[in-house]
């Protein structure tokens, strides 16, 4: 048996597994999207159908529906690997966990993150959103969602070894997508007055480029306690 | 560092370290807390504008250091423990956890019973006390997340990531709060407290702050014991000292 | 070498503070008089571990797992696996997702590993468990061959070996409270 290293090749395994499981069972990728939608149709009836209403705190529901969203995939982003000894065999391989959880953390995103994305247009409208606030809000989600997963994926391996890890983790993560929520929101408000919000988005840019650094070191600690 | 730390990784020399140091933070914190009482509630002047409602600063400013001071110190204690792998600063960050998070629940409620007085509601959204249920809901995570372990060797080390991953944060967030709120800056806040403080006042405050720091040190201290003789309770050195009484 | 005991005398635990994946109270586990957590990278190369959970993901397809675990462990996972999937008895279910098949072919699934791997120590939770007498048999037999080539097994079993190991030790551990 000839090993050879190729951190690519690890990278593409883990990366493609995840993919290939979500695309099997749609639900998973399906279900987040619909669960935005509904939260996102619950807040004209709660608050009332008024135009300038919505506009106004649509940045702030988008964002609000798009934490609560990404939390629903994070539950399972390691509870399979967990449960069937996936996640052991990844600690035993010769290859460092940190690039493993990235891998990992980028097919959730690509599951969960990028369809909200896509979807952007769709909801903008139903909220009246303007149209000047609509690049803003792609750009927002483009940069807020991968935080958001990277954060939240370090509650997910924290919380994995129990049995009812859900509810705890948003507990654990939901304070911490505070910053996130604040930039984006702002962002987006910003550019509904017309002015500029590149200010926002690089402190999104920044926050992104530390967890893609941090997180996934945090995350395999904490994957690596909850194996033990 | 580590030859330093070296001895208290054993659990009885970090207890008897508990011992030596609980007197000493106990005379500071009686000394301090009768003397920063007395002076701040009686003998400081009254404010001019604030009238006598301004004395709950004696309890809430305190406080509200002490709420922050104890995170890091939890923080440092998380690292210790997750770098040297030292249980004992492990059980550190499950004594600090509670004490600080009842710190910042006292800071939350007297600041919401100041804010009465003073803006007319006992809650709005100031950047400095969103800033502090933030970090009570840290606390709150690291102290449920703790106790949702079965196995106490894994909660304690998850509970250590946790704090440090939420010290990171801590910065980022509170900037983030102080940025939204000058962005929201609504009609019904007003800053009182940027001007400068009167030694008058500033005296028995900083008494007091050390009074509450001596405080959280007690309690911090107690519970430690608590937690190395609930780890330790099967090991010889426990026996032979309730054995000697 | 064979861990011994009765349920609950921490046979696994044991095992899973050898891998590296729990800490023990006290102490250290050494490789090659190296410790292993601070050179665990090294260690997992020569490590293969299979415990309870076979690490067998149950959407996938049998050949999906094989290929996806020797990529995780940097082994060519191009080369063609029909053969020894056949050899391990899963003619025909090499494209059947994992949940489809029966607990000891499931089992099987994660046992071909020991066929695909050029460790040296292999840690072995319960290997025989849902394996059929030709299973066990044929496992063995992968067993007199890894040793033969220097290799070392450290495994629990409640199952008698009925292979003879030449140099089999047999450490038992007892039920303490």
């Amino acid at each position: 048996m000839v090993k050879q290293h190729s951190y690519w090749q690890l990278f593409s395994a883990v990366f493609s597994k995840d993919l290939k499981l979500a695309f099997r069972q749609r639900a998973e990728i399906v279900n987040p999207i619909l669960f935005f939608l509904i939260v996102i149709t619950l807040f004209p009836l709660a608050i009332g159908p008024e135009p300038g209403l919505l506009a106004r705190m649509a940045p702030g529901i988008i964002w609000v529906a798009a934490l609560l969203s990404t939390m629903l995939g994070l539950d399972k982003l390691f509870r399979d690997d967990y449960h069937d000894g996936t996640l052991e065999q990844l600690i035993a391989s010769s290859y460092p966990l940190p690039l493993t959880v990235l891998a990992k953390v980028a097919a959730h995103w690509v599951i969960t993150g990028l369809p909200l994305v896509l979807m952007t247009p769709v909801f903008a409208l139903l909220l009246n959103l303007e149209s000047s606030a609509l690049l803003a809000t792609v750009l927002t989600l483009l940069l807020g969602t991968p935080l958001l997963s990277f954060i939240g994926a370090i509650g997910a391996g924290l919380t994995v070894g129990l049995q009812k890890g859900g509810i705890l983790m948003s507990l654990l993560v939901l304070p911490l997508y505070i910053p996130v929520l604040i930039f984006a929101t702002s962002a987006i408000d910003t550019s509904s007055m017309e002015l500029a919000y590149s200010g926002q988005l690089a402190i999104l840019g920044a926050m992104l480029i530390v967890a893609i650094i941090a997180a996934p070191i945090a995350i395999s600690s904490a994957l690596k306690v909850s194996v033990s | 560092m580590w030859k330093w730390l070296h001895p208290y990784a054993k659990a009885d020399r970090a207890y008897q370290l508990c011992n030596t140091l609980l007197p000493y933070f106990a005379v500071v914190t009686v000394v301090c807390m009768i003397v920063g009482w007395v002076w701040g509630l009686a003998y400081a002047p009254a404010d001019y504008q604030q009238k006598d409602s301004y004395r709950i600063i004696f309890i809430h400013v305190p406080s509200a250091i002490l709420s922050m001071g104890a995170y890091s110190s939890m923080a440092i204690a998380a690292v210790i423990a997750l770098v040297w792998q030292l249980r004992n600063a492990e059980l550190a960050v499950i004594a600090i956890a509670p004490v600080g998070a009842c710190v910042t629940a006292i800071a939350l409620i007297t600041g919401a019973a100041w804010g009465k007085p003073m803006w007319g509601a006992w809650w709005v959204w100031d950047a400095r006390l969103t800033s502090e249920l933030i970090l009570l809901f840290l606390y709150l995570g690291v102290l449920s997340l703790y106790h949702a372990f079965e196995d106490k060797k894994a909660a304690g080390r998850a509970a250590c990531i946790l704090a440090i991953v939420g010290v990171i944060n801590l910065p980022i967030i509170h900037f983030s709060v102080e940025w939204w709120n000058t962005l929201h800056q609504g009609a019904t806040i007003t800053k009182f407290d940027t001007k400068a403080i009167d030694p008058s006042m500033f005296w028995p405050l900083m008494v007091n702050i050390v009074a509450f720091a001596g405080f959280v040190g007690v309690v911090t201290l107690i519970r430690l014991k608590n937690e190395i003789l609930q780890r330790e309770k099967h090991r010889p050195w426990v026996r032979d000292m309730l054995e000697r009484g | 070498m064979q861990l011994a005991g009765p349920n609950g005398a921490g046979k696994t635990s044991l095992l899973r503070i050898i891998a590296g994946f729990a800490m023990a109270d006290e102490g250290d586990v050494f490789f090659q008089e190296r410790s292993i957590s601070k050179y665990y990278d090294e260690y997992a190369q020569e490590l293969l571990f299979i415990g309870h959970k076979t690490g067998v993901n149950t959407q996938l397809t049998a050949l999906e797992n094989v290929a996806f675990w020797l990529k995780i462990n940097g082994y060519d996972s191009k080369q063609d696996l029909y053969p020894i999937l056949a050899k391990i008895g899963l003619v025909g279910l090499e494209d059947v997702p994992v949940r489809m098949l029966s607990a000891g072919q499931q089992r099987r699934v994660a046992l071909v590993r020991l066929w695909l791997n050029n460790a040296k120590l292999w840690i072995l939770d319960e290997p025989f468990t849902a394996l059929d007498k030709s299973g066990v048999a044929f496992l063995q037999e992968r067993f007199v061959e890894h040793l033969n080539a220097g290799g070392a097994i450290l495994l629990t079993t409640h199952q008698d070996l009925t292979t003879q190991f030449s140099d089999l030790k047999t450490v038992t551990l007892e039920y303490r409270h």
